[in-house]
């Protein structure tokens, strides 16, 4: 039994740990450290049959009812309004795909990240849509046509040039564009004098995309450490990643089926532990991050993003019992009696249900003894 | 959680002995259960129910005496009572709406006939001759005149009908893809599970409604609708049960498969009743109220409806009554039918009691939180437990609990008589049940459980012997499960030692207040009394508080001194020094008996009475709570922060909470490492005591002249408020005149909002700044808040200088008028004051306005509890119920019940966080103590 073997077993953390400390220290006292490390590492193991789903369960929900509940974080002046406290943990258990608050932090390059150009690169991704650059729209029902005002000044402001305006309009279809006095004219082609698809078509013209990065409403660069990066409301990952000022190992979205849907359920899996992580923080309550890893371990289980409710975790066991007990009883049992499902009472309320030793921590060992008679 | 005892009471009173039985069906149980529970709960006297005779309950009782399992449940198959097998198991034909005769008999072939069970004391089931409690009941059956559409199967009906040929039978798959389609959902079976096979089910249904063809056939299929809830339409007509019955019959089972039905288990046609199971009256008993009348249960009323209707049927029919008629009743039949099965249809008007209440029929048993499922299958009630008041009692110890004479007297544990301790165990009996110690109850060998009373006593005494069992009342050192609810975490529920106090209370060491969350201000509590030996082994072993000590949560003691203790032990290891009698009796509170670790001098610091108490081999350096500058003396000043013991002394720095508390720093995290449980508790114990004897000895009172302030601090604060205040305007009239630069992102009135409040906090933040700096040191108030006893210097600043910013929504105070908070303002106001700046403090006193403000965030914070209580209990609800079933396997892998993998190692190395310390493997203190001590 060598100590270098029995080190190997240890977390690189720990292992890391133990040679930046032992530096300086005579080997064979470097040894015996390691040696009671590695010994410490092994009484700490989790020991097999402790249920450490409902540990996690518990270490989370008990928390719960000690957070706030309309908490609107602004840490300092400069920091976006996220939704934080209980709703947002409610919010990510549950596998929401429509988060309330989606946000991204996008972080920069090279010279970027040091604060060159920050604010037009922050301007550059935010979405822009016709109507913020307009004074108003005006529909000329005798000429069927939309006439667009255009303001200077708040083109100016986002960065925007006649270009870019023209060349959003131009996908427009069913109407001619040219300019008139006021700003740009949209004459409908067709004669048919349908009033209302005007008004239709006035209103789609209003959240026409001009520029930026779709889904991307404000932007906010701030710094954090010694550089500079950008936060956003409203994610667009995918498009965000291809941009090439953009850091991508860094750059991060607050949205989970975003993420799995970019970058794979791995990623997902680390957001919920990440973004969990970050709301029992800043509520200053203590859990440890084991059990938030295997919440995030079984939504994401599957391959997909699962929440924790009747349709997503709780609709994938194998029990029929199990999932009666928790909700939509009847659903279950009818739906189980049509094939004829079994269940095999391997997991713990079935047992209950019944009176019998549930297969966990001291009812997991059988033990057989031999009785002299 | 929800399903423990409900058991209440309006006064703190007393209750030992049973909460409401166990019953053994759950049917029953539940019935007598909810009327009766509380009344139960109340007067019962510790009685066992009366143990059946006969054969059956012999052979129960030769099982009960010798603890062996015989049998065991290996698995549950759910499937659906086919016609021929309801005819079969039914013991009785009910063809009459009556229920008893003239002499309140009941009728034969009633819907209480006797052949279904019995429910009234004296009678004996004609079907098995057993007497009420050991007949479970039998089931019945009635023919239904014409047949009925089941309700729960609407569904599945539906589908059948719209993707099987009208006229063939056949599923409307071509014959060369119907053995493709059913490998693929064998295969997702086999690969995805049960589950993923329903949704592939559903998509091959949904594939097929928009056939009109059929493939085998050729038939031309007609559209087919449903009419909610129960009338199908082909084709705008209307199509009869008996027409979907004779349809779904020509369905072959080798199709069945693929509408995600299982021949074996459910035929289609099952779906369409034509005879009807009629339940055991065991469970729909019947109440007897006081004035001798009979009153139903609600599943009685209603088969009562459709046997009345049945017959109705029936007779039409036969009478060959005109077509309408018969479809009028028959549609009635099928109503009752419906709500017999599901009251709570969403078309159907429910079925009412004459008083107007719904009747509660199978779904509502079944269903919701009080239904069977989880009221009375997966929450269970015990026998053996007690509930009372609790208080503290800092001299029991830590694992004990104090249990009133009243409670020990009621509550027994039991003991089998060997020759060993026959004499002793006879001095119970002896004493009977009315003289502490005594004993309750004598179980003879077989089975018989006789009371003790004082008639019984003498005969109990001559018959006692080996293999008698003796329920004797609780003493000093019998083991009990505590508990508290909400149980949220494991140590909700702890094991301790009994002790016996006089008085009425349950009793327990302030000290584990914090894993209950327990305090006296009317908390009550239970205590149960595990009852075999491997129920107390594992209780002793698995939920003793010292087993509990360090939280499964964040890897740190869930226990440590808590309040006026922490002020004690803080005050003595800050600056205090005693005479050594002094310091003798400190320490002799605390228990501790031998003084010889206190030096050797008459003058004893507060540092050497807590050393007295520590291991002399204990090192370890931490951090205390109480920063460096502030400390009474110029001495003190200088130490503070860093907490040092060495040799078992501490020689430097203070105890307040970051070392003695809960949930923090790693003080009572190292003493448990290094020297166990056992003592840890015993140590926490102790200097609990003597923190308490300290302010016990020396006074400690928090008085309102704590939050004096000398008059420089006063204009001080004055000051930087009236400046704040400047600034405020100086703001607002920048915004006004548009000459506030806005951040980006914000508009310009945002902007405005954020900079006042970065104004107002920093002048708040100030106050508290000069309060910390000139208020004494020394006042009781500032003690606790340095110590971490109790509340913070943000409390103290708000009592002496500045109550601060009201804040709703993260935003100051707009709601109310148009424009303006309050009346007593200009519309558009929007200096400090208008918007819930409060700049006076408690002591001083509230401005009328100032006092509604606060007003209006107390009430939103009052709010914001009420409504967060039930969605954090929904969460953790759905939390548990999605996790209960992982656990680490032999093979270090975390699994669920299925076997599936969820994590390779738990937690990403394997650490069980409660044997971890915080969370880690704490490297540098392992290597420290190896490196130091060779």
């Amino acid at each position: 039994m060598s100590a270098n073997n029995d080190q190997e077993m240890l977390p690189k953390k720990i292992r890391d740990e133990l040679s930046e400390q032992t530096k300086g220290v005579s080997e064979a006292k470097a040894k015996k450290a390691a040696e009671a490390i590695v010994q410490e590492y092994q009484n700490a193991q989790v020991e097999p049959g402790e249920s450490v789903g409902i540990v996690s369960a518990e270490s989370i929900g008990e928390p719960g009812t000690q957070m706030t509940l309309n908490t609107f974080h602004f840490a300092g002046v400069a920091e976006m309004n996220v939704t934080m406290g209980l709703p947002r943990i409610i919010e990510i258990l549950d596998g929401r795909s429509e988060i309330s608050t989606p946000m991204m932090e996008i972080y920069l390059k090279g010279a970027n990240a040091k604060g060159k150009d920050v604010q037009e690169i922050a301007l550059s991704i935010k979405e822009t849509k016709l109507n913020e650059i307009t004074t108003g729209f005006h529909i000329d029902i005798a000429e069927r046509s939309v006439t667009i005002e255009l303001n200077e000044e708040k083109m100016r402001m986002f960065g925007i040039t006649m270009n870019h305006v023209n060349n959003a309009l131009k996908g427009t279809k069913g109407y001619t564009l040219s300019s008139g006095k006021e700003g740009i004219v949209l004459k409908k082609k067709d004669k048919e004098e349908n009033i209302n698809a005007l008004y239709v078509d006035k209103e789609k013209l209003k959240q026409l995309h001009i520029k930026g990065v779709k889904g991307i409403s404000q932007v906010l660069p701030i710094k954090r450490g010694d550089e500079y990066i950008i936060i956003t409301a409203g994610t667009n990952l995918k498009e965000v990643l291809g941009l090439d000022f953009v850091d991508e190992s860094r750059t991060v979205s607050n949205d989970i089926y975003e993420i799995a849907a970019t970058l794979g359920i791995e990623a997902a899996r680390q957001t919920i532990i990440n973004e969990v992580f970050k709301v029992i923080e800043s509520q200053g309550l203590n859990v440890d991050i084991r059990h938030i890893m295997l919440v995030a371990d079984t939504m994401c289980n599957l391959g997909v993003v699962k929440g924790i409710t009747r349709y997503g975790v709780v609709s994938e066991k194998a029990s029929v019992l199990a999932r009666a007990s928790f909700e939509t009883p009847i659903k279950h049992i009818i739906n189980a009696s049509l094939i004829g499902e079994e269940d095999k009472l391997d997991s713990v309320v079935e047992n209950v249900m019944i009176n019998q030793p549930t297969p966990v921590g001291t009812g997991l060992p059988g033990l057989a003894v031999k009785v002299h008679k | 959680m929800a399903e423990e005892q409900d058991v209440k009471s309006a006064e703190a009173e007393l209750k030992a002995g049973m909460m409401p039985g166990q019953a053994a069906d759950p049917e029953v149980g539940s019935k007598e259960g909810s009327k009766s529970g509380s009344k139960e709960g109340l007067t019962a006297e510790g009685e066992a129910q009366p143990k059946p005779e006969g054969a059956a309950g012999e052979l129960k009782r030769a099982e009960s005496q010798d603890r062996l399992v015989s049998k065991s449940v290996k698995s549950i198959i759910f499937s659906v009572f086919s016609p021929t097998l309801i005819k079969k198991m039914a013991s009785s034909k009910v063809v009459t709406p009556e229920l008893y005769d003239k002499e309140g008999y009941p009728v034969d072939g009633g819907l209480m006939d006797i052949r279904l069970g019995v429910i009234d004391p004296g009678l004996k089931c004609k079907t098995c001759g057993s007497k009420l409690k050991e007949c479970s009941g039998h089931f019945g059956y009635i023919e239904l005149a014409r047949p009925i559409i089941h309700i729960k199967f609407i569904d599945l009906v539906l589908n059948l009908l719209k993707c099987s040929c009208r006229d063939c039978g056949r599923i409307l798959i071509p014959k060369n893809k119907i053995d493709k389609a059913k490998k693929e959902l064998a295969d997702i079976e086999r690969e995805m599970g049960i589950e993923e096979r329903r949704r592939s089910v559903k998509d091959i249904i949904a594939s097929l409604k928009t056939i009109n063809k059929c493939p085998w056939c050729n038939v031309k299929q007609q559209k087919i609708t449903i009419e909610k809830p129960t009338t199908f339409l082909e084709a705008e007509k209307r199509i009869s049960p008996i027409e979907i019955r004779a349809r779904l019959e020509k369905i072959p089972d080798d199709d069945l498969e693929l509408f995600g039905l299982s021949p074996k288990h459910m035929r289609p046609e099952w779906s369409v009743l034509t005879i009807l199971p009629i339940p055991p009256v065991t469970m729909r008993p019947s109440i007897t109220l006081e004035s001798g009348e009979r009153s139903e249960d609600d599943l009685t009323h209603k088969l009562g409806d459709i046997v009345r209707i049945n017959q109705r049927l029936f007779e039409n029919i036969n009478a060959g009554a005109p077509e309408i008629i018969i479809e009028d009743l028959w549609d009635l039949l099928q109503y009752h039918v419906t709500t017999y099965f599901d009251n709570e249809v969403a078309q159907l008007p429910p079925a009412r009691h004459r008083s107007g209440q719904p009747l509660k029929t199978l779904t509502e048993r079944i269903k919701s939180k009080e239904g069977r499922i989880r009221h009375n299958l997966a929450g269970k009630r015990t026998n053996f437990s007690a509930r009372t008041v609790i208080s503290p009692d800092p001299m029991l110890e830590i694992n004990e609990v104090g249990v009133p004479y009243e409670i020990a007297m009621k509550l027994t544990v039991p003991e089998r008589v060997n020759p060993w301790n026959i004499a002793y165990l006879k001095q119970f009996v002896k004493n009977g049940p009315k003289k502490y110690p005594g004993a309750n109850y004598v179980v003879r060998p077989d089975g018989k459980k006789k009371k003790l009373t004082d008639e019984t006593i003498e005969a109990s005494m001559e018959e006692l012997q080996p293999g008698y069992i003796v329920e004797r009342q609780l003493l000093d050192g019998d083991i009990a499960v505590f508990n508290r609810q909400p149980s949220l975490h494991r140590m909700s529920m702890m094991c301790h030692r009994i002790k016996i106090l006089p008085y009425r209370t349950l009793r327990l060491n302030p000290v584990v207040c914090h894993p209950y969350n327990a305090d006296f201000d009317g908390d009550e509590m239970n205590l149960h009394i595990p009852q075999t030996e491997e129920a107390r082994a594992e209780a002793e072993i698995l939920m003793e508080v010292q087993t509990q000590l360090i939280s499964p949560r964040y890897g740190l003691s869930v226990i440590g001194c808590i309040q006026d203790s922490i002020s004690g032990i803080y005050l003595l290891t800050r600056d205090m020094e005693v005479s050594r009698h002094i310091a003798i009796d400190l320490l002799a509170a605390t228990g501790l008996t031998e003084f010889s670790r206190l030096p050797k001098k008459e003058k004893i610091t507060g540092k050497e009475v807590v050393s007295a108490l520590l291991p002399d081999d204990f090192n370890f350096t931490g951090r205390s709570k109480t920063p460096m500058s502030r400390s009474s003396s110029a001495k003190g000043r200088a130490e503070g922060t860093i907490v040092e013991i060495r040799g078992g002394k501490l020689v430097n720095g203070v105890l307040d909470s970051n070392n003695l508390g809960e949930g923090s720093g790693l003080l009572l995290r190292t003493l448990h490492k290094r020297y166990g449980k056992e003592f840890t508790i015993d140590l926490l114990g102790k200097l609990f005591r003597l923190g308490i004897e300290v302010l016990l000895r020396f006074g400690f009172s928090a008085i309102i002249s704590d939050t004096d302030l000398p008059e420089n601090a006063q204009k001080a604060i004055r000051e930087t408020l009236e400046q704040a205040e400047r600034d405020v305007q100086e703001l607002i009239s920048l915004f006004q005149n548009n000459k506030l630069d806005t951040f980006p992102g914000r508009t310009l009135r945002e902007t405005l909002e954020l900079r006042i409040l970065e104004v107002l906090n920093k002048a708040r933040n100030r106050t508290g700044e000069i309060v910390a700096e000139f208020a004494s040191p020394n006042s009781p108030t500032m003690v606790m808040a340095e110590s971490g006893a109790r509340g913070n210097l943000l409390n103290l600043a708000q009592m002496a200088a500045c109550v601060g910013q009201q804040a709703m929504r993260g935003k100051r105070i707009e709601k109310g008028y148009h424009g303006r908070t309050l009346s007593s303002f200009k519309k558009g106001d929007l200096s400090s004051s208008a918007r819930g700046f409060i700049a006076n403090g408690f002591k001083s006193g509230l401005n009328p306005h100032e006092f509604f403000f606060g007003a209006m965030t107390g009430r939103d914070s009052l709010m914001d509890t009420a409504l967060r209580t039930p969605k954090s209990g929904y969460l953790y609800r759905r939390l548990a119920n999605a996790m209960q079933d992982l656990k680490v396997e032999y093979d270090h892998t975390v699994r669920d019940a299925a076997k599936r993998i969820i994590q390779f190692i738990y937690g990403e190395d394997g650490v069980d966080v409660s044997k971890s310390e915080n969370g880690v493997i704490n490297v540098s203190r392992i290597i420290e103590t190896m490196v130091e001590g060779k």
